[in-house]
């Protein structure tokens, strides 16, 4: 019986596989959830929807609602984030000119970021021309990762090079015709870069950041406190769909189903290489990793705290937003692990016992740590 | 800034409809209008031009790149907001709804720029009906060359002239409680079938 009917809007993007798969596997509809699903064109349509209430709730970049929080959005609606869709999902491809160039500056074709950083440090360093890389939204965990990994690396993101903010479905074309050198972007826009002979990936989110946050699911504050019942729903019917996308058995049909006109609208064996982790890296050579995207394993639906300020962290770091207890607070409060963990309960699954962790060297290619306490929030 | 005519700009891929709020916002006085049809444009046109008020559609999938643009030039001049106020919910929830967003220069009045918007919104709305009218009238134009092919197959098989060939159509068709044009398509798939 239909009790709900929530709309939620996506983009054509790799991680809307839960909302996809709750809507077609019946998931949603065994929570009383009639599930509709609307694409969008921009992250800015997908704002405005939920802020004037097209949208119930949407796929949302992670950052975004921090960022909403904190007054950088054009439209002030305040956005809670009670869950993620998903860890990894992202990967880096540049042009074959600029990959001929990092195999001769010593770069191995194992997508590991670190010696691969060194050799594009090597190629900046060298010039003539300033390099052009592209993300798909200022806040997004794109736009921070590649950030991370050229200062890492030794590369001032804004002196060094250039990030310019491109739709997804445009980046192959861009790649291919020359206008930027590589780009950052949620499958299955990488492979679609190789598949067209322009791309060459050359390492991935997940070993930049092993098990990283990238999309939430995100809805205005007032709908979220107005239907929780509704939202309890979702989740649970997300959640649902994240145990049924865990099973290797069940990604083929997971891929048929993202690939269709409504969703992603590409051949399903390209959808494939994102959910299953093999990953073609350039035409004719495939490699395998294994924690490319995950929808279930480590805790990969649980909205931790410690990722909503690590975005913080960096939107600071860039000068996106300055440092003040009242933001790191904001930032903070933004993700809802207690919606999450009330929703969630009823499956009797094993839940992270706190909404804050370290993470250790263990987490970011160069080692660093990150202790989200740092920042007070 | 009082008196100034406000300098707008509008960016739509699509030329028509661009064309059809470009003559709107003349009409109603503003001489400033120029009109972008691709967002690659716009960042080197926000710095050079400094609009007052930027119009954009929302297919257009390049509205974040728009909106760095705007906060990259926030640094040099002066902050472009959405909308002129955002408080006016039932005001933003029409212009979406009509499929069209707009950015604002911190400052502005909002008398001044509220008909702006409410024009942007018209317009956007007229423009959905006249397509919606076009594409009537195509469909219109598919289906009596629909009805033509199958008059032309008949005069030709059973030796009819045209008029006859017209009436045979629109006997049948009542005959079955069909539309002339489900007829004739139907007659023409079969014809297609049969051909060598």
């Amino acid at each position: 019986m239909t009790k709900f009917r929530i709309t939620a809007g996506f983009l054509p993007l790799l991680d809307s596989l839960l909302l996809v798969v709750a809507r077609e596997k019946g998931f949603a509809a065994g929570q009383g959830i009639d599930l509709v699903l609307a694409r969008e064109t921009s992250w800015a349509n997908i704002r405005d929807r939920v802020a004037v209430e097209h949208f119930d709730v949407a796929q949302m970049l992670g950052p975004m609602p921090i960022a909403a929080n904190l007054g950088l959005s054009p439209i002030h609606v305040p956005l809670v984030a009670p869950m993620s869709l998903g860890l990894g999902g992202n990967a880096i491809t540049v042009t074959a000119a600029l990959w001929a160039r990092l195999l001769d500056a010593g770069a191995p074709g194992n997508l590991d970021p670190g010696p691969i950083g060194i050799a594009l440090r090597k190629v900046v360093t060298e010039g003539p021309a300033r390099l052009r890389f592209a993300v798909t939204h200022p806040y997004s965990g794109h736009n921070y990762e590649l950030r991370y990994w050229l200062a890492a690396s030794g590369i001032a993101p804004e002196r060094d090079v250039d990030i310019a903010i491109l739709p997804p479905p445009l980046m192959a074309d861009a790649l291919a015709a020359g206008a930027i050198d590589g780009y950052c972007v949620g499958e299955p826009w990488n492979s679609v870069g190789v598949a067209s002979g322009a791309g060459r990936i050359v390492t991935t989110k997940s070993r930049i950041w092993a098990h990283s946050p990238d999309k939430v699911l995100g809805a205005s504050e007032r709908w979220a406190t107005q239907h929780p019942e509704a939202l309890a729903a979702l989740l649970r019917a997300l959640y649902s769909a994240s145990l049924w996308c865990a099973e290797p058995a069940n990604q083929a049909e997971a891929a048929a189903i993202l690939s269709a006109p409504a969703y992603l609208d590409r051949p399903s064996d390209i959808v494939l290489r994102g959910l299953s982790g093999r990953l073609e890296v350039q035409r004719g050579e495939t490699i395998r990793v294994a924690d490319f995207f995950e929808p279930f394993a480590h805790s990969a639906t649980f909205p931790w705290v410690t990722h909503a300020l690590w975005y913080y962290s960096q939107m600071v770091r860039w000068a996106d937003v300055p440092q003040t207890p009242a933001n790191a607070r904001r930032a903070a409060q933004t993700y809802r692990p207690d919606l999450y963990r009330a929703a969630i309960a009823s499956f009797g699954a094993a839940l992270p016992t706190t909404d804050r962790k370290v993470l250790g060297p263990e987490a970011f290619f160069d080692g660093a740590l990150f202790d989200p306490a740092t920042l007070a929030g | 800034m009082l008196g100034r005519d406000l300098a707008i700009l509008i960016i739509d891929e699509n030329k028509l409809r661009a064309a059809i709020i470009e003559e709107g916002l003349r009409e109603a006085g503003h001489d400033s209008v120029e009109v972008l049809h691709s967002v690659k444009e716009a960042a080197r046109r926000i710095v050079e031009s400094s609009p007052d008020v930027v119009v954009v559609d929302l297919e257009n999938p390049g509205r974040d790149q728009l909106e760095h643009f705007f906060s990259l030039s926030r640094a040099l001049q002066k902050p472009i907001a959405m909308f002129v106020d955002t408080s006016d919910a039932a005001a933003i929830g029409a212009a979406i709804e009509a499929g069209v967003s707009a950015y604002v220069v911190d400052g502005l009045r909002k008398d001044r720029v509220k008909p702006i918007l409410d024009m942007a919104v018209l317009r956007f709305n007229a423009y959905a009906r006249l397509k919606a009218e076009l594409d009537e009238a195509k469909g219109a134009l598919e289906e009596r060359k629909v009805v033509d092919r199958a008059k032309a197959i008949l005069m030709r098989q059973r030796n009819l002239s045209e008029a006859d060939a017209y009436a045979l159509l629109r006997t049948t068709a009542m005959n079955q409680n069909r539309r002339i044009v489900d007829i004739a398509q139907s007659l023409v798939t079969a014809a297609g079938l049969l051909e060598p």
